[in-house]
């Protein structure tokens, strides 16, 4: 047989048949819900008089619009203050009780964002294809399965049929090589990555990301990779199995036991790119070079090294580039040359599906511990990506020592990331944020969003402007 | 699924690259569990000058007089003129749902996000796309002629302007036969579903994990 990708395995493994017009039908084997993109999808189910196809491929929990307060959280789905939120959770919980979905309510010690409680729970297993009404659905490719975003109407026919209609992507291979200098986290890696393709260069792509830099990094530390590929254009990222994903998931509440673990492992094995596969374009970039990033304007590609400037928008490629870049300065308050080290900083944001799992959380508590956060910044959120992630960051006294330098230690919840809830930048402020976008008004109306690495965000913290977290000496 | 046929209209020219998710519709407005009314909160931002709340009446609101839409010669446009990667950012229906309700038909563009060009096929948003310097060209016609109107025939995959000349434009065979009947494509899957049944079979013996 000839030689394939990884991505062809998945694709190939999952195809049920070629429709006649170039596209193919796609069977899907998990399906995520969460609250937002939901309730229309359900709606037009019932409408139909539909059935889910397989109630047992689903898997639900309100992550988006929860609050992360913990005397909101405390009176679960009734304590959530605003009444519009309220209800679309409480949809939610209808919806999946009438439909016979399983669900991770609000109170459920399992809660979480739903990209981080499906490897965490071990839902999520390499050779699946995955889909959930969110883009950053990407993070799961980590554990070498097909995952990718979908709208409401596809989330309706994933219910429905338990397939997609799909058109297959090309093949991409993004390839870091050699090794991370201390400092340097997967955060930068990927920041590092969509500035040099930018956030079309991966647009018709699925992305496998190899070399030696993914394989050295650590399973979550690959999910912070595949999460963002959706900011390179990319719908799905993927990473190729290795012995590291496999006893990452072993023992997971989910994943297969005995006779079957053992069965499953064996497959999953068989999960990597063939070594003479041919990918339609190679992108090579070099770990050694990457220096931590930090984003200064409206897009995840305009990344700068923390020792760089602001651009000039006169250095811009294109004569369209130049323009968004007037445009992105002009929103973010800021002046071409400005030395990112001095931009002022208003807060602080440790979360979202990026970086909230308990590597990312121990990172930025070994940067705040002995410090205190910087009379500048108004307010630091520190929010686990889930329940089972801060009782072990808890175990672990890292919410002591967030709270001892003045840090808040939150409930689970997507929270500033996308600011649907109480969580939100006040117009002109800038933030320091661990999360993915950095999109006009995406973490509250006229916020300025500094996308970095948890340690970085950590840094920012506790000395009230970006550092290089290479300079800072743990205490 | 609402049929795409024809459509003439007057053209609304927005000069931004990739234009995202959150800029065509903020995520306060997401925390409704319906499909319509999203229109009013269209480019909410950049389209009002005050912070716009779900459920709140728009009437009222102080509108930003630099922003495009605003301007009363693109009152009523119901095809948009867009620059590249539009559509970015996140997977939201609620993107194509106010274009859709505020009444865009077609978007002309030099390229999309793709989970966006799925979803405006969902909803009977035609788009399409043309070389960057056609749209640039049109850009400076829409700017320069008040009143500018195209007219869009998917059959003939054509666009014609006022004055008689006419671009052709690409669209994908399965695309067009969706827009143009207004299918409704998960009824057009389950016409499937012995094969699906057959391949879950064969899925659970291969991968029994998977079916636990
Ligand atoms: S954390 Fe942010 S990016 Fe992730 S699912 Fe939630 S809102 Fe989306």
């Amino acid at each position: 047989m000839a030689s394939m990708t990884l991505y062809d395995k998945l694709w190939n493994s999952h195809l049920v048949r070629e429709l006649d017009n170039g596209t193919s039908l796609i069977y899907i084997d998990l399906h995520f819900l969460h609250e937002v993109t939901s309730p229309q999808a359900f709606e037009g189910l019932r409408l139909a008089s539909r059935k889910p196809w397989r109630a047992k491929a689903n898997m639900a929990t309100p992550d988006h619009n929860v609050p992360t307060t913990t005397s909101e959280r405390s009176r679960g789905v009734e304590g959530i203050v605003d009444p519009v939120s309220r209800i679309q959770v409480k949809f939610l919980d209808d919806n999946c009780k009438e439909f016979g979905i399983e669900e991770f309510e609000i109170d459920d010690h399992r809660h979480g964002i739903v990209h981080v409680i499906g490897p965490e729970q071990g839902r999520t297993l390499p050779g699946m294809t995955i889909v959930c009404g969110d883009s950053h659905t990407s993070t799961h490719g980590a554990l070498g399965s097909l995952a990718h975003g979908i709208g409401t109407s596809e989330v309706e026919h994933v219910l429905a049929t338990q397939c997609l209609v799909q058109k297959k992507a090309r093949n991409m291979l993004v390839k870091v090589n050699g090794s991370l200098k201390p400092g340097v986290t997967a955060k930068d890696v990927i920041l590092a990555i969509i500035g040099k393709i930018g956030t079309a260069g991966g647009t018709g792509y699925t992305i496998e990301f190899g070399g030696d830099v993914i394989k050295s990094l650590s399973v979550e530390g690959r999910m912070t990779v595949c999460n963002m590929a959706i900011e390179a254009g990319a719908r799905a990222g993927l990473v190729a199995v290795d012995e590291k994903t496999i006893s990452y998931l072993h023992g997971r509440p989910f994943a297969p036991k005995g006779a079957q673990w053992e069965q499953a492992a064996a497959y999953w094995r068989t999960l990597v790119s063939d070594a003479d596969a041919s990918f339609d374009a190679v992108v090579e970039l070099e770990g050694g070079d990457i220096v931590p990033q930090v984003s200064w304007g409206t897009s995840p590609e305009m990344v700068a090294p923390v020792t760089g400037h602001v651009p000039d928008p006169a250095s811009a490629s294109s004569e369209a580039k130049k323009g968004n870049y007037q445009q992105a300065l002009k929103y973010m308050g800021l002046s071409a040359g400005t030395p990112i080290q001095q931009i002022k900083l208003d807060r602080v944001f440790i979360g979202s599906c990026t970086n909230s799992r308990i590597e990312d959380l121990r990172a930025a508590a070994a940067v705040v511990k002995g410090r205190t956060v910087a009379a500048n910044i108004k307010e630091a959120l520190v929010v686990p990506g889930s329940g089972l992630v801060k009782a072990q960051a808890e175990k672990e006294g890292l919410d002591q020592v967030f709270k001892a330098a003045g840090l808040q230690w939150r409930e689970p919840g997507c929270s500033m990331c996308l600011a649907m809830n109480a969580d939100q930048l006040e117009p002109g402020e800038h933030c320091a944020s661990t999360s993915n976008r950095n999109f006009e008004g995406r973490q509250g109306f006229g916020g300025r969003t500094h996308l970095v690495s948890p340690a970085m965000a950590a840094a920012a913290a506790v000395f009230g402007h970006f550092v290089d977290i290479r300079d800072v000496k743990l205490l | 699924m609402r049929k795409f046929v024809t459509e003439k209209g007057l053209v609304l020219p927005l000069d931004r690259a990739n234009v995202d998710t959150d800029y065509i519709i903020p995520k306060q407005f997401l925390k409704s569990i319906k499909r319509t009314g999203f229109g009013k909160n269209l480019f909410d931002e950049a389209r009002y000058l005050d912070k716009g709340l779900p459920d709140q009446e728009c009437t009222g609101r102080p509108l930003n007089p630099d922003f495009v839409a605003n301007q009363p010669r693109y009152k009523g446009a119901s095809i948009l003129l867009a620059r590249e990667n539009f559509g970015c950012g996140s997977s939201r229906e609620h993107a194509p749902w106010a274009l859709d309700d505020y009444g865009i038909r077609c978007i002309i563009a030099p390229s999309y996000a793709d989970i966006f060009f799925n979803n405006c096929v969902k909803n009977g948003i035609l788009l399409i796309v043309l070389d960057e310097k056609i749209v640039d060209q049109m850009f400076r016609e829409t700017e320069a002629t008040p009143g500018y109107t195209l007219s869009v025939d998917l059959a003939a995959q054509t666009l014609t302007k006022s004055d008689g000349s006419v671009i052709k434009f690409d669209v994908e065979t399965s695309r067009k036969h969706i827009l143009l009947n207004g299918l409704d494509d998960i009824g057009l899957t389950m016409q499937h579903a012995d094969a699906i049944k057959t391949f879950e079979q064969q899925h659970q013996l291969k991968a029994p994990w998977l079916f636990g």
